[in-house]
């Protein structure tokens, strides 16, 4: 057969294989629907691969079944076949030609290597993020604003996030793959990486690193809001705390939840902060607030159901992490359902 | 009593072979236990950190306790035979490298009796896998059952390399040897190149977790990175200790059953030690997301896509070895040609990985445990399939069901495309690997419940394997020496299975592929190289065993901080090595006579 034959007839397939890629998975969470150019470049790099590939496997299938078909024994042949030494013209054919393959997706692989390495911390117009990895949360610092939030990370559209990331505990790594690849979080040192995100909307996050038993579980969001929204959130998260009204509550809170927890001007960031909990899309990152997503499954629950399943046993929930159950920390019945009232009511105006 | 003390290569390549695939159904029914767990979202099967200690003791099972020794047991069966050597260079060694091995694993598989299991995966990054955050006894199991198999599996690469060297039959040149062999040569120097570097890492781990060492302890200055560069520099080549053994069966599988010499040998040595050579540059390529920085990340992205071209070559030559040829579909035939296209979609997603930006997607994702389970089950153990399926009847001297065996090929073969080729989509929708469960509606549903039907279909398969062999142990011996009357090299030339001596006479190689040279000038033996006389043998030995036991009872005695234990298991090796220095064994004589009568 001549050979640009082949090429016209394995191209659409290409085509069509990168257009069957494309429709696959939810948006906010699979790499293969970028959102974000980051993830674009990354898909980019895929397709060029992928195509490359897809050509080798279709060569390499069809000399296969070729050979498998057209040489098979036939019954009672005793015929020796000719014993051929090799070829040279052939070998320097199968060795040059993968080369020449190579070097197209090589080339743009470098260039990609290095336009994702850099450095946007000393950039005025860039939002720093610090992003600390613990068993099994992720805390985010925005060093130049003053506020930390955990779980669910808020960014503004259109800028450059540069994000610092470190670990409290084991390796964690950072990914949200409908925004950009992977990076590790090791403790004792810092690595650096960037993303953007064009469009608003809420990605899906996950933890890439075998950390323990939830490490399956160690989910977060990555939220993007407009600039103007993104100045109301700052200034929301920095407003003085809001307290239960009921004293009672107030003080349970105050004591047990507090001395890990942080609300606003309140607390401590040994746990994740929850200023404003009653409107981020989970609970501990896996549990959907039916009365928040967009999308609520059937096996939703609302924000105060769901923070009352993890306020009487987070173990359950997420085994192994270090949050003490209700019965530990000596909630009542009437403790627990006040502070899930409260919390569920905390939302930050943006 | 007689297989505690043998030191007849053919038998401990049976011992190796009966100890690997035990470990190989230990292994395969943890994987059948993490795929029935995956079965379905927020299944609750099994436990959060039992699942973990599943996945680790299922890669570390497969890696060293099956995998390798099953490819021991082909070098071991197949090797001096295929040379025309009466046995390897140092049989007491090759002893004690088997029990060294078979007490590692056994030492690793207690910890599931004594509940603490190793949890931090195969790969067990600090400081998951340091005192600090893993305080029982799991990851001691691990470092140290792992630090005792390594003893055999070093004395293993160093026994081979010295018997491929040295004890070649006359007229056997390097460019002479059957590819197998050479596999196996490059093989044993990776191992030795390799496997000490896995040891100093264990044992620094070892002295962090038993004397409070601060090599990877943050708090103490030590570093997290410094254990995955050891560990990779360490497992990067040991991926390719997995993978040129299977090369060489397929090297050989492929020609004798399309009856042609295999297409460009040269080129395919040149290969072999090309890819040896760029395996050892290339470990970082685990590290991509690590934080190296860009510099690092684009060499080692570029010196990984090189490894393609080699292995590129391989997969033409076998092709062009079956161009034609007369292709004769045995069940051994069956498992080295659907090794060719597996492989190579393992191969061509390994360049995607290669290329570092998009590997920052792929990174510890569904796709990565995709691709090598295509490389690792997709070549590696189809490759032992075929091996085992080829050399069964010169090993055992009776020959398995074809019927049975083209069972177990389709039923492992669907099964295994079926499990693994939907996991790179998982992976590419944003599925991380060793997650214990996932949430629902992500869009995984589907796909794992696919892959988990293909694992049992695995399992089946496997499970038919076994009755084969059983049935095959009921019927008479008959075997052919020349059992697939196209058989190209020396070990065809001798009965199956063959005598305690090997060769009565060593053969004078003429060629290469020396048999079927023989054969096709019209000869019906391999011309001698030397006069009959008395063949010298070395004596059986129970001290290899006695010393491995003397390790593992050590192993014990430093995880329970037990130290008199530890010094008196210590004390037993010792003792032993001592009355191996002192006593001079020279072994004993075969008559010419005896020859004959046997
Ligand atoms: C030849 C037999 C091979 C075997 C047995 C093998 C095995 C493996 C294994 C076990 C891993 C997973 C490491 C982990 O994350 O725990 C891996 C990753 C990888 N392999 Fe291979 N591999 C083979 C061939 C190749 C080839 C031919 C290439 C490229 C040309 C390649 C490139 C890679 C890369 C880049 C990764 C890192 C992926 C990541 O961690 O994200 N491998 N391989
Ligand atoms: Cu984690």
């Amino acid at each position: 057969m001549n050979r640009w034959n082949v090429m016209k007839r394995i191209l659409p397939l290409l085509a069509g294989m990168a257009l069957l890629l494309s429709a696959c998975g939810r948006s906010d969470l699979s790499a293969l629907d970028p959102q974000g150019p980051i993830a674009q470049r990354q898909y980019d790099l895929m397709k060029i691969s992928i195509s490359i590939m897809t050509l080798v496997v279709v060569v390499v299938f069809a000399i296969c079944i070729y050979v498998l078909i057209k040489f098979r024994r036939r019954k009672g042949d005793k015929t020796i076949p000719k014993q051929v030494e090799g070829n040279h013209k052939l070998e320097i054919i199968w060795t040059v030609v993968p080369l020449i393959l190579l070097l197209i997706l090589g080339v743009p692989t470098i260039q990609s290597v290095f336009g994702m390495a850099k450095d946007y911390s000393k950039d005025k117009d860039a939002i720093q993020v610090k992003v600390t990895s613990h068993l099994y949360w992720w805390e985010f610092e925005y060093p130049q604003l003053g506020v930390t939030t955990a779980q669910e990370l808020v960014v503004p559209t259109g800028k450059k996030i540069s994000f610092e990331l470190v670990s409290a505990d084991v390796k964690h790594s950072f990914w949200i793959p409908s925004i950009g690849g992977k990076m590790d979080t090791n403790p004792g040192m810092s690595n650096r990486m960037y993303l953007e995100f064009p469009k608003e909307g809420v990605y899906r996050g996950k933890c890439a690193e075998l950390c323990g038993p939830s490490h399956a579980l160690m989910d977060f969001k990555a939220k993007s809001v407009s600039p103007a929204s993104f100045d109301k959130w700052v200034a929301a998260m920095k407003a003085p705390a809001v307290m239960p009204a009921d004293a009672h509550i107030a003080e349970t809170f105050r004591s047990k939840c507090l001395a890990c927890h942080a609300v606003g001007d309140q607390g401590t960031n040994g746990a994740p902060n929850l200023t404003g909990i009653g409107g981020r899309q989970t609970v501990a990152g896996i549990l959907y607030n039916s009365d928040v997503v967009k999308d609520p499954q059937s096996e939703d629950k609302t924000v105060e159901e769901n923070l009352k399943t993890w306020i009487t046993n987070p173990q359950k929930v997420k085994p192994g992490n270090q949050m003490p159950s209700a019965a530990d920390n000596q909630l009542t019945q009437d403790e627990i359902d006040g502070i899930a009232k409260y919390l569920a009511g905390y939302k930050l105006d943006y | 009593m007689d297989w505690l003390t043998t030191v007849d290569h053919k038998k401990i390549g049976i011992l190796y072979l009966l100890a690997g695939f035990i470990f190989f159904l230990v292994g395969g029914l943890e994987a059948i236990l993490i795929r029935i767990q995956l079965m379905k979202p927020m299944n609750d099967f099994v436990a959060a950190d039992t699942f973990n200690e599943l996945i680790t003791m299922h890669g570390t099972t497969m890696i060293f306790l099956a995998a390798m020794p099953m490819l021991f047991a082909l070098m071991n069966a197949v090797i001096p035979l295929q040379i025309g050597a009466r046995d390897v260079a140092f049989p007491f060694l090759n002893a004690l490298g088997f029990w060294t091995f078979f007490f590692g694993g056994l030492l690793l598989n207690i910890s599931w009796f004594a509940g603490q299991v190793p949890d931090a995966g195969w790969t067990s990054y600090v400081p998951l896998a340091g005192p600090t955050y893993n305080g029982t006894h799991g990851v001691d199991y691990y470092v140290i059952g792992l630090q005792i198999a390594g003893i055999g599996t070093l004395l293993g690469g160093i026994n081979f390399m010295a018997t491929i060297i040295n004890m070649r039959a006359p007229g056997m040149s390097f460019m002479r040897m059957p590819m197998f062999t050479w596999a196996i040569f490059i093989t044993s120097v990776l191992i030795v190149f390799a496997f000490p570097v896995l040891t100093v890492g264990l044992v620094a781990l070892m002295f962090d977790r038993l004397f409070q060492a601060n090599f990877f302890e943050v708090g103490g200055g030590g570093n997290t990175v410094l254990w995955e560069h050891v560990f990779w520099v360490f497992g990067h080549p040991e991926v390719y200790i997995l993978i040129l053994p299977a090369f060489g069966v397929i090297s050989e599988v492929v020609a004798t059953f399309s009856r042609k010499r295999l297409f460009g040998y040269s080129s395919m040595v040149f290969a072999l030690v090309l890819i040896a050579f760029l395996g050892f540059m290339v470990w970082a390529h685990h590290m991509f997301t690590t934080g190296l920085g860009p510099v690092a990340n684009a060499l080692f992205s570029i010196g990984t896509m090189l490894i393609a071209v080699p292995t590129g070559v391989k997969i033409f030559n076998w092709l062009f070895t079956l161009w034609g040829g007369s292709i004769r579909f045995t069940t051994a035939n069956l498992f080295a040609i659907g090794f060719i296209p597996t492989f190579v979609l393992g191969g061509v997603t390994g360049v995607m990985l290669a290329s570092a930006p998009a590997d920052y997607q792929y990174h510890d994702s569904y796709f990565v445990v995709a691709h090598f389970h295509y490389v690792i089950v997709g070549g590696l153990i189809l490759g032992i399939f075929a091996g085992l399926h080829y050399w069964w009847p010169k090993m055992f001297g009776r020959m398995l069901n074809e019927g049975l065996g083209k069972l177990t090929f389709w039923t492992f073969f669907i099964g295994f495309h079926l499990t693994f080729f939907v996991q790179h989509f998982l992976g590419l929708l944003g599925m991380p690997r060793r997650v214990w469960t996932y949430l629902p509606n992500q869009g995984f549903d589907t796909l794992n419940l696919i892959s988990s039907i293909g694992a049992f279909l695995m399992g089946i398969g496997t499970i038919v394997f076994v009755l084969n062999v059983i049935i095959t142990w009921a019927k008479p011996r008959n075997a052919a020496a020349d059992a697939w009357e196209d058989g190209r090299s020396l070990e065809w030339t001798i009965p199956s299975p063959p005598p305690e001596y090997n060769f009565k006479q060593t053969p004078l190689v003429r060629g290469i592929d020396a048999w079927w040279k023989e054969k096709t000038e019209g000869n019906t033996a391999m011309t001698p190289a030397e006069p009959l006389g008395p063949i010298h043998m070395p004596s059986p030995s129970i001290l290899p065993f006695i010393m491995s036991v003397g390790l593992f009872i050590a192993g014990f005695g430093f995880m329970y901080a037990h130290h008199w234990l530890a010094a008196g298991g210590i004390l037993v090796t010792f003792v032993c090595m001592f009355f191996r220095s002192v006593y001079d064994d020279h072994g004993f004589h075969i008559d010419p006579e005896e020859e004959v009568q046997a």
